[in-house]
C-alpha cells in the first residue's frame, strides 16, 4: 500500500523575463489502486507537475510539499525517486542514441529492483513484455527512441512501466498520438500492471477515449497550475462535452 | 588549402634549410609548441625507440636501415622529416601476397621516459590480396616523434589501429601515411586516449583506381590534454571512395585553470583533384563537450577540382551533453555516473563497432570507461549467469 501526497505544491521556471510561477497551489493524493485522470487545457501545467515530481532539473520547486509514504521525495534525486517506486511516462520520450532498448531496460531494471537479473529469465521477460505490447523484437536492439514513431515511443514507455513495476506511475498524454489500435494496446499493457500490483495511477490526457480503457476512480479538473474541481469519472464525460471553458472562465474570475 | 608542407624527395638533402614551425602556420596554429619539448624544432641525440612486435604467423618482420629505404612519400612536415631523419632503423611488417593473417599483429611501443625525445619508423606493407590486422599500441611515457608508412598493394585489406593509451606526461607527433593500391581497402582507426600532447596526422594517398580508404577516430580530452588529429584524404585517381569518421569528448576540469581545459582538434581534409573523377568521399567530426573548461575546434576542408564524382560531404558538430538524455536515464532509476557513462558509450558505440576486432573493442570501450573514472567492466558482466 504506497501513497504519493502532494500538498500545496508551487513550482517556477525561469523564463528571460525571471521566474514564472506555472503550479500554483497543487494538493492531490494518489493511493496504491487508484485511478486517478487529471484533465486541463494545453499549457495548464499538466507536465509541469507530472516532470515536478519526478524532479527535473528545469522546475523550482517554491513551495509545498510531495511525499511517497511519508518520505520527502523533493530532497531525493531523480534516480532515488524512480528507485523509491516513481514512474513517469513522458509526453516526449528522450532519444539517447548509441545505447540499445535492451541495456537500457537491464541497467534500469537492474537499478531499480537492486539486483542484475538473471541474463536467461530476463531475456524472456522482456521479450514476453514487447510481444504483449506488439513490439518487434528488432526493437531491443534499436537505440532508444531513435527513429522511433510517436506511437513506439509510448509502447517503450509502458514497456518500461511493465518491467518496473512502479508504486506510483504518472502518465503524461501516453494517449496523444496513437491510432485506435495502438490505444488498445497501450491501455491494456497499463491496466496489466494495474491487476498485476498495487500500483496507483495519474493519468494526464485531454481526451476521454483511454479513459472507456483504463477507468478513472477519481477526474481532476486542471486549470491555470492548480486542481479546480474534481468528480469521479462522469466528470470526464463532462469535460468531454463541454470543453473546460466554464472552469478557465471561473479560475480567471477568481 | 595549407594543409602541410609537401615534397620531400630525399630525407636528409630534405631536412636542410626546412622551416621549424612557429605556430604561425596554418597546420600548427592550434597546437601548443612549448609543450613538445623541442620535438618540432630538434630530434638531436634521440633516442631509438623500442617497438616490440607481436605477430601473426603469417607476417614477417625485418629491421631496415632506414637511411636505404625510398623517400616518404605524402606530406612531410618538418618534425616528421627531422624524425625520420634521425631514425636508424625501420620496423617493416610485410603481409606476404594473398596472405591472411590467423590473428591480430601488435607492435607494442612503450615509452619508457620523458627527459629523451625518441623516434620511431614503422612501415606495413600489406602486398597484393593479402588481409590483416595490425595494431600499434602506445604506453608508457614518452616524447616520441614517429612516422609510420603503409602500403597496400593490388586488393589487399589492412586494418590498422593506433592506439594511445601513453601516461599523463607524454608527448607525441605522429605521422601516419598510408598509399593505397588498386581496389584494396585500408581502414585506419585512431584512438587517443592518453597523454599531455598528441598530434596525429593520418594521411592517404591512392596508387591506382579502386581504392578504398577509411579513418576512423576516437579521441577522450581530460583536463589539460592537447589531443590533435589532422586527417588528409588526396584524391589524385580516379573511383576512389574515402570516409573519415571521428569522434570525441572532452572533459575539463573548470577549477583547475589554464591547465584544467580539455582541448581537442580535428582539421580533416580532402582534396579530389582534377583527375579523380568518380570520387566518392564523405568526412565527420563530433564532439561531445560533457563540461566547462573544454574547446574542440573542428574545421573540414572539402576541395574539388572535378564536378564528376559521385558524392562530397562534411559535417561537423561540436555539442554539449545533453542533460534531458541524463535525466531520462535517471527517470528510469540509473544513477547519474551509470547514465553519464552509458551516453558516452553511446555517443561513441558506432564509431568502435566500425573496428570489427571484439577484443579491440572492449579494450577501447574499458578505455572510454576509464576516462569516466570507472574500473573496467568485470569480463563476466555479460555473459550467461552461473545458475
Ligand atoms: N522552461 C520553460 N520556460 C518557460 N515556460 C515554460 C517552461 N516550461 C513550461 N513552461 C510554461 O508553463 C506552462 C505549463 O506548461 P506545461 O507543459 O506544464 O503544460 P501542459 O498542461 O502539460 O500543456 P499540454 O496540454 O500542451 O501538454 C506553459 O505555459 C509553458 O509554456
Ligand atoms: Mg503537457
Amino acid at each position: 500500500m504506497a501513497t504519493l501526497e502532494i500538498r500545496d505544491l508551487h513550482v517556477s521556471v525561469e523564463t528571460d523575463a525571471g521566474d514564472r510561477e506555472i503550479l500554483r497551489g497543487v494538493d492531490l493524493t494518489v493511493r496504491s489502486g487508484e485511478t486517478h485522470a487529471i484533465m486541463g487545457p494545453n499549457g495548464s501545467g499538466k507536465s509541469t507537475l507530472a516532470y515536478s515530481v519526478a524532479g527535473h532539473p528545469k522546475y523550482k520547486i517554491t513551495g509545498g510539499t510531495v511525499t511517497l509514504d511519508g518520505e520527502d521525495v523533493l530532497a531525493m534525486s531523480v534516480d532515488e525517486r524512480a528507485r523509491a517506486g516513481l514512474f513517469l511516462a513522458m509526453q516526449y520520450p528522450v532519444e539517447v542514441p548509441g545505447v540499445s532498448v535492451s541495456n537500457f531496460l537491464r541497467t534500469s531494471v537492474t537499478a531499480v529492483r537492486g539486483e542484475a537479473p538473471k541474463l536467461r529469465t530476463w531475456v524472456k521477460e522482456m521479450r514476453s513484455s514487447m510481444d504483449e505490447l506488439s513490439m518487434d523484437p528488432a526493437f531491443a536492439e534499436r537505440s532508444v527512441n531513435e527513429g522511433f514513431s510517436g506511437g513506439e515511443k509510448k509502447r517503450h514507455e509502458i514497456l518500461q512501466m511493465q518491467l518496473l513495476k512502479p508504486k506510483i506511475a504518472i502518465l503524461d498524454e501516453t494517449d496523444s498520438g496513437l491510432d485506435v489500435d495502438a490505444l488498445r494496446i497501450v491501455s491494456e499493457g497499463v491496466n496489466r500492471v494495474k491487476e498485476s500490483g498495487e500500483v496507483g495511477t495519474l493519468l494526464i490526457t485531454h481526451y476521454t477515449r483511454i479513459l472507456r480503457y483504463i477507468r478513472p476512480d477519481f477526474v481532476h479538473v486542471f486549470v491555470d497550475g492548480r486542481v479546480v474541481a474534481e468528480g469521479g469519472a462522469e466528470l470526464a464525460d463532462q469535460l468531454e462535452s463541454e470543453g473546460y471553458d466554464s472552469y478557465v472562465k471561473a479560475a480567471a474570475a477568481s | 588549402m595549407t594543409v602541410t608542407d609537401t615534397g620531400a624527395s630525399n630525407l636528409s638533402a630534405a631536412v636542410e634549410g626546412r622551416p621549424v614551425p612557429t605556430g604561425r602556420e596554418e597546420a600548427w596554429r592550434f597546437t601548443p609548441l612549448p609543450r613538445l619539448r623541442g620535438l618540432h624544432q630538434s630530434v638531436e641525440g634521440a633516442a631509438q625507440a623500442e617497438v616490440v612486435a607481436d605477430l601473426a604467423p603469417e607476417l614477417r618482420l625485418e629491421l631496415v636501415d632506414t637511411a636505404s629505404l625510398p623517400a616518404a612519400s605524402g606530406p612531410v612536415e618538418t618534425p616528421a622529416a627531422l624524425a625520420l631523419a634521425a631514425t636508424e632503423r625501420s620496423v617493416v611488417v610485410t603481409v606476404p601476397r594473398e596472405a591472411e593473417a590467423s590473428a591480430t599483429s601488435v607492435l607494442r611501443i612503450t615509452g619508457t621516459g620523458t627527459d629523451r625525445p625518441a623516434v620511431s619508423h614503422i612501415v606495413v606493407r600489406a602486398e597484393a590480396f593479402s588481409k590483416a590486422v595490425v595494431v600499434l599500441e602506445h604506453t608508457g611515457s614518452a616524447t616520441l616523434s614517429a612516422n609510420v608508412d603503409v602500403e597496400l598493394g593490388d586488393g589487399a585489406s589492412l586494418t590498422l589501429l593506433s592506439l594511445q593509451a601513453w601516461d599523463d606526461d607524454a608527448v607525441h607527433l605522429g605521422r601516419q601515411h598510408a598509399v593505397v593500391g588498386r581496389d584494396a581497402s585500408f581502414r585506419s582507426f585512431i584512438a587517443s586516449f592518453g597523454g599531455d600532447t598528441v598530434r596525429l596526422v593520418p594521411t592517404v594517398e591512392y596508387s591506382a583506381p579502386g581504392g578504398s580508404a577509411e579513418l576512423f577516430g576516437i579521441y577522450f580530452a581530460d583536463a589539460g590534454q592537447h589531443l590533435e588529429h589532422r586527417s588528409l584524404v588526396d584524391h589524385a585517381v580516379p573511383h576512389c571512395r574515402s570516409d573519415v569518421l571521428f569522434k570525441g569528448a572532452l572533459r575539463g576540469d573548470a577549477e583547475a585553470g589554464e591547465r584544467g581545459i580539455a582541448r581537442s582538434v580535428w582539421v580533416g581534409d580532402v582534396i579530389i583533384r582534377a583527375a579523380a573523377v568518380g570520387t566518392d568521399t564523405y568526412e565527420l567530426n563530433r564532439n561531445l563537450v560533457l563540461t566547462d573548461a573544454a574547446r574542440a575546434d573542428s574545421v573540414p576542408n572539402l576541395e574539388i577540382e572535378t564536378g564528376e564524382i559521385v558524392g562530397a560531404g562534411h559535417a561537423s558538430a561540436t555539442g554539449r551533453f545533453d542533460d534531458e538524455q541524463l535525466f531520462y536515464l535517471q527517470a528510469r532509476g540509473i544513477p547519474a555516473d551509470i547514465a553519464t557513462q552509458l551516453v558516452v558509450r553511446g555517443f561513441f558505440a558506432d564509431v568502435v563497432a566500425r573496428l570489427g576486432e571484439p577484443e579491440w573493442e572492449q579494450r577501447l570501450l574499458d578505455a572510454i570507461d576509464g576516462e569516466l573514472g570507472f574500473a573496467p567492466e568485470a569480463a563476466d558482466a555479460d555473459q550467461e549467469d552461473p545458475q
